[in-house]
């Protein structure tokens, strides 16, 4: 009986915090593997329309990303309010999809160029004459895998 | 005797730890890119203008367009985008062999022996002002028709989701359902 009264006097030991670091770095390596840093500033307003037939984009480094919409309020005095081309970090015309296309074919391992995609990411009040012209570039280019960004539609 | 070195004290590599924790956790963005998927045509060859291929039936061909107001006409009707979907599974799988809808082919297909294929072909030409939102709200519907009939067919003859197949039974499926969804060649009309 005495054992067990002994016991019930006995303060509870603090928690050990010595696996805590650890604990903290395994979260710490999650979240930098699956992180993706924006590489491009989006100078365009870009709203993607919403579809339910999505196809996930599995490898980020074979995709190519082209921008649609219209630029953003600081950009608009020079640029103008109209639909516009971004490429990398600045606005381009139609004519600049060859260039850019093959620049980023040099830039991937040659067997890796036939799984390339091309993901437009077009804002959903964007007509169609601007995409029908990038899509015919990219034709030209054979460019021929595209993937037109979108959102998921909520189901009602 | 070498003085021995004092230990670094290893308390402060939480707080380190939780420093980086919260910088990545700030700048990540786990949004996946997804989107609608499709393959363009590669560009026909400068030469040969007119092909001598022939034409297709009218029966064959399910025609969308879409006008600048972002109106559909399929088949010569106003439709709603709502019973977009429903008309472009009706035309894929004719299953009661109309006249009006497409003919089909026999055809030898793993897994199901000889079956009849559907020689339809889904036509889709749109405005130069027709809204990119409209355009992939009705690319959905067709992508999704096809999907859905090739789900049925999943379901019922292998009692599993198409996604669920493996290879080989998902391409003895799309042989039977071929995604085959054209867009015409962009017209430059005179006049500008």
């Amino acid at each position: 009986m005495s054992k067990f009264r002994k016991n019930d006097s006995k303060e509870l030991p603090p928690i050990s915090t010595a696996s805590l670091p650890d604990i903290v770095f395994m979260l710490l390596f999650f979240f930098m593997v699956s992180t993706t840093m924006r590489e491009v500033t989006l100078m365009v307003k870009v709203t993607v329309p919403e579809a339910t037939e999505l196809s996930k984009l599995e490898k980020k480094s074979l995709v190519s990303y082209i921008y649609v919409g219209t630029p953003h309020q600081q950009y608009q005095k020079v640029f103008g309010s109209e639909p516009r081309i971004q490429l990398n970090d600045q606005f381009a015309k139609v004519s600049d999809i060859p260039d850019y296309i093959t620049a980023e074919r040099e830039a991937r391992d040659e067997a890796e160029v036939p799984f390339m995609i091309t993901s437009l990411k077009v804002d959903e009040y964007t007509k169609m004459g601007i995409v029908t012209d990038i899509k015919q570039e990219l034709r030209k280019a054979a460019a021929l895998h595209i993937n037109y960004s979108s959102r998921k539609r909520a189901e009602e | 005797m070498a003085k021995k070195v004092p230990e670094i004290p290893g308390s402060s590599l939480a707080d380190i730890a939780f420093m980086l924790l919260i910088f990545f956790l700030v700048t990540t963005t786990m949004d996946v890119d997804s989107g609608l998927e499709r393959r363009l045509p590669p560009m026909p060859p400068e030469e040969q203008e007119d092909d001598d291929t022939p034409p297709i039936k009218e029966r064959n061909v399910f025609v969308v367009l879409v006008n600048a107001n972002n109106q559909l006409l399929v088949e010569g009707e106003i439709t709603n985008i709502d019973n977009l979907r429903e008309k472009a599974k009706e035309f894929m799988a004719n299953p009661y062999n109309e006249e009006t809808l497409p003919e089909k082919q026999m055809k030898e297909v793993d897994f199901f022996g000889p079956v009849e294929v559907t020689k339809g072909v889904i036509s889709l030409r749109n405005d130069v002002g027709t809204q990119y939102g409209t355009y992939i709200a009705v690319q959905n519907e067709l992508v999704g028709a096809i999907n859905d009939l090739r789900e049925d067919l999943a379901k019922q003859k292998f009692g599993k989701s198409f996604t669920k197949l493996d290879r080989d039974q998902q391409n003895a499926i799309k042989d039977i359902y071929p995604s085959r969804i054209s867009e015409a060649e962009p017209k430059k009309v005179g006049g500008n």
